[in-house]
């Protein structure tokens, strides 16, 4: 069902979309805030003695993927998790910082699950699902329940009461924190209860296992493929439902916040077989960051959105300023975002702080040695609260800074500058977690679904916890009690091709024996997205990246260097697998952001802005755009799901 | 900068491993100890040499998945600080960097400077947890915990994991990581239920798994990246001691 749209060519390489059959979200009926309760109350169960007939297999074992596989575990299925670290401790989540949005109100400063459902749709710029969001505020407490009853250390106040603090995009203070290493806590309490169900037989836990396909029986999802990282075996594993809990794709730009090994193979391989994905151009960049310093800079390191509680964030009013930061006097700083948007100031939310640093270095004002900083001041904050105050609050953050650095933020200001940081985007899913293939299942920051066009801070770790100890387990015994599914082993003929796909790419790989490391690939096209695909993104770019990568994908098959062999620990085939499947998503990505041709959120098409801001197009995009792959040359088939705001109404958003 | 270095190369758990020498060039001070090594891989392999496998992820110092002794020392040379968190403007211009893996008998070499660390894991099933269900948890404050009580549990529960306690013992003893996470949960209401079994079970896990015993060497707070305390260890002692002379054989956990 693909049909020509009547829309002009984006661009002559491009070419207009192919638009599909349009897509729906199977929200259920009723007011939004009663969609959830209507859902449980009509959804059919699977009973006790049936469950451990049912075999899940859960890729990622971060907050999403361990939460999912500890609860499913103990409410009985046969689980199997798989994860590509050495432990399933070490999942990226543990690095989240700052903390985990409620709307417990605590604090009792107005807030509900509706202000936080607004804050987050608004905070979207109305481009995510308004059922999801609403279902993601009314869950937001019970995670914090859950989470204090499994042990993880809340900050709390003298009384014994847990602490609250503020975050971006919200006038309530709403987030629950440990110290400065929130994620680490949150994922070392899911991990504790994933251990638990492992040694009560419920989880078989597989380590440096690494997803490289999913594996379709009969137009269902049935199983994956997996690569052993240690001993190199490509395996089949068979079950009833895969669930994908694999986090985002944020590396794509290869520098970013992410850890290392984060890659986008697991979703992108789900692409290929058939899961639609959606909005990959919704890609996060983070305005807090201590800024690039080198050649061979490997990471991005992230400073906790947190810090803007207290920091100020200023350039020099004038052009190629030269003196010292504390040298400034108060009448040649411009504190832009205070400036700019005297409501929220220096807790804007993420898109818009991260632009207006962009703007302001591009107008040749940006500190430090390549001009891409602003600086991050505590000095009215120290004033005023004292050093002790401000080393209680962050002092974790503070020494690292030094660390990497080697800066005392106490003393001068800190410089940042964004970094990519998160996927908004990523496999399209319907109200019930599940993709267009039944049977597949998608948590977390894979799926695309709570956030639009911008999360706000520490909402990440809400979702990952939502999607995985509350929602999955009614949404997965629902599809497993109403669907039948024949019985399939894993060496149907299915499993045996994926496998054998899989071992060819492998030997394809390791028998190019060309120059050019995977790594040297990866910066290029690092630099690539990140120059016409970053935080402003205008179709001439865009075009330019759409004709530049598949000439770098051909280079990387001819030219890409696999040392060693395939039956090994080889950490250079591991990272040829990866950047494989980021040449070709890059495409998809850079598609995505020219054929939406309107600005929201993250997404800034330099064509469409007013005053600096973005220029949202209701009229014309108000859509999810899911994308359906039909070959890895040629352009994909656009689904579009409609989004219909009636909690909250379609508004311009304003941070003024 | 350029440096002299000495690294264990290993191709898999069943060969014999062995230092071999290289040269890092163009190192830049501002450069991670990982970049470092990620510059000498790409030298290598503009050579044709397969590179060094080391194990890394998230290099903010959080994951705990780098694991390297450098010049003898867990970590490196810098206090409190994880490898990928050292940078080169430590070292001084020419220095030899001798960097092995992990040593002990419980962390089987899987190649070069990777380690198999998934005892870790085993201990932590054996009671690291609240036994919780998922499900409607009593609201959460209705549990009121003493500020400073909640702050010594953090400071236990910031362990990463990696095992740098073990690496720096010379008995290569896993009581600092065992002991973060009992006291850990021994400091907080919620953990109270279970803490005799856990501290029995996760001691006797630890045994199982080969890990050394502890003869107060404190090699371990000195390389922790975390700073986790000693004092922990005698609070597990303590745990264990009073669990050991009150309880009968734990049962399973479950």
């Amino acid at each position: 069902m693909t049909a020509t749209a009547h829309v002009e060519a984006p661009s002559a390489v491009a070419g207009p979309p192919l638009v599909g059959s349009p897509l729906d979200g199977r929200a259920p009926s009723g007011p939004v805030e009663q969609k959830w309760e209507r859902f449980r109350r009509d959804m059919l169960l699977v009973s006790p003695a049936n469950k451990r007939k049912f075999t899940v297999i859960v890729v990622g074992s971060g907050l999403a993927g361990a939460s999912a596989a500890a609860t499913l575990g103990q409410l009985g299925y046969n689980v199997h998790c798989f994860c590509f670290q050495d432990s399933p401790r070490r999942a990226h989540s543990i690095a989240a910082q700052g903390g985990i949005n409620a709307a417990k109100n605590y604090t009792g400063d107005g807030d509900s699950v509706f202000r936080l459902f607004k804050d987050t749709v608004k905070g979207g710029d109305f481009r995510s699902r308004e059922s999801n969001v609403h279902r993601l505020a009314e869950i937001s407490a019970n995670i914090i329940d859950q989470c204090v009853a499994l042990g993880v250390p809340f900050d709390r106040e003298y009384s014994g009461y847990l602490a609250n603090r503020s975050f971006g995009g919200a006038q309530v203070s709403r987030t629950f924190y440990a110290r400065g290493q929130t994620g680490q806590q949150l994922l070392l309490g899911c991990y504790a209860a994933l251990s638990r169900q492992v040694a009560a037989g419920t989880v078989k836990m597989h380590t440096r296992m690494e997803m490289l396909d999913l594996v379709v029986v009969k137009g269902k999802a049935r199983g994956i493929i997996t690569r052993n990282l240690v001993t190199g075996k490509v395996e089949r594993w068979a079950g009833h439902a895969v669930l994908l809990c694999t986090g985002g794709y944020g590396p794509v730009f290869y520098l970013s916040t992410n850890a290392a090994g984060c890659n986008v193979t697991a979703t992108y391989r789900a692409y290929r077989r058939g899961a639609y994905f959606a909005n990959p151009c919704f890609t996060q960049i983070h305005p807090t960051c201590i800024p690039v310093h080198g050649d061979f800079q490997s990471k991005l390191t992230l400073m906790s959105e947190s810090l803007r509680n207290d920091g100020r964030v200023w350039v020099p009013k004038k052009e190629g300023e030269k003196r010292q930061p504390n040298d400034i006097p108060e009448e040649d700083r411009d504190y832009f975002l205070e400036r700019r948007y005297p409501t929220y100031g220096n807790l804007a939310p993420r898109d818009i702080s991260s632009r207006a640093a962009k703007q302001v270095c591009d107008e040749g004002r940006g500190v430090g040695p390549m001009g891409r900083g602003v600086y991050l001041d505590f000095r009215d904050a120290i004033k005023r609260l004292g050093r002790s105050a401000i080393e209680s609050r962050y002092g974790n953050l503070f020494e690292m800074y030094n660390r990497i650095t080697g800066d005392d933020g106490y003393a001068v200001p800190m410089r940042i500058y964004p970094a990519s940081h998160y996927a908004m985007g990523g496999l399209w899913v319907d109200y019930q977690l599940m993709s267009n293939l039944p049977g597949l299942f998608v948590l977390g920051e894979a799926n695309f679904s709570d956030h639009g066009a911008n999360r706000l801070g520490a909402s990440a770790l809400m979702q990952g916890l939502a999607d995985g100890f509350f929602v999955i387990s009614d949404c997965l015994g629902n599809y497993l009690a109403s669907t039948p599914l024949e019985p399939v082993k894993a060496d149907a003929p299915e499993f045996v091709e994926a496998q054998t796909e899989t071992n060819v790419r492998i030997d394809k790989l390791l028998s190019v024996n060309g120059k050019r490391t995977p790594d040297s690939f990866h910066r290029e096209l690092g630099q690539l997205l990140w120059d016409h695909c970053g935080m402003s993104r205008n179709a001439r770019g865009l075009a330019r990246v759409l004709e530049r990568v598949p000439e770098l994908r051909q280079e990387f098959w001819e030219n890409v260097q696999v040392l060693g062999h395939y039956d090994e620990y080889n950490i250079m085939l591991e990272r040829a697998l990866r950047v494989a499947d980021f040449m070709e998503f890059a495409d998809l990505l850079a598609y995505d952001a020219l054929v939406r041709d309107e600005s929201c959120g993250c997404h800034f098409r330099e064509e469409h802005q007013e005053d600096g801001e973005c220029r949202r197009d209701d009229e014309n995009f108000c859509h999810v755009a899911a994308w359906e792959f039909r070959g890895p040359d040629e352009r994909p088939v656009l689904h579009k799901e409609p989004l219909a705001f009636e909690a909250v109404g379609l508004a311009s958003r304003s941070y003024k | 900068m350029n440096f002299t270095l000495y690294i264990w190369r290993q191709r898999n758990a069943k060969s014999k491993g062995k230092m071999v020498r290289y040269r890092a060039t163009d190192i830049s001070p501002d450069m991670s100890f990982l970049e470092m090594l990620d510059k000498l891989n790409a030298d290598l392999a503009a050579a044709g040499e397969e590179p060094v496998a080391f194990d890394h992820d998230c290099r903010e110092g959080i994951c705990g998945t780098c694991s390297l002794v450098v010049n003898g020392v867990a970590h490196g040379p810098q206090r409190a600080t994880t490898v990928c968190q050292l940078h080169m403007r430590h070292f001084k211009e020419g220095q030899e960097i001798w960097i092995e893996p992990f040593r002990a008998r419980a962390f089987p070499i899987v190649r070069d400077l990777v380690v198999d660390r998934s005892a870790f894991d085993r201990i932590t099933q054996a009671g690291g947890f609240i036994s919780a269900n998922t499900g409607p948890a009593p609201d959460a404050n209705s549990l009121l915990v003493p500020k400073e009580e909640v702050s010594t549990a953090m400071s236990a529960a910031a362990c990463i994991g990696c095992g740098a306690c073990v690496a720096a013992c010379p008995n290569a003893s896993a009581m600092l990581f065992v002991a973060a996470k009992i006291s850990h949960l021994a400091h907080l209401p919620q953990g109270q239920p279970e803490r005799r079994r856990r501290a029995l079970s996760m001691v006797r896990a630890m045994d199982g798994e080969g890990f050394g015993n502890c003869t107060n060497h404190e090699e371990c707070e000195a390389v922790c990246p975390k700073e986790i305390s000693v004092r922990f260890i005698a609070e597990m002692n303590r745990d264990y001691l009073r669990a050991a002379l009150t309880t009968a054989e734990p049962e399973t956990a479950s």
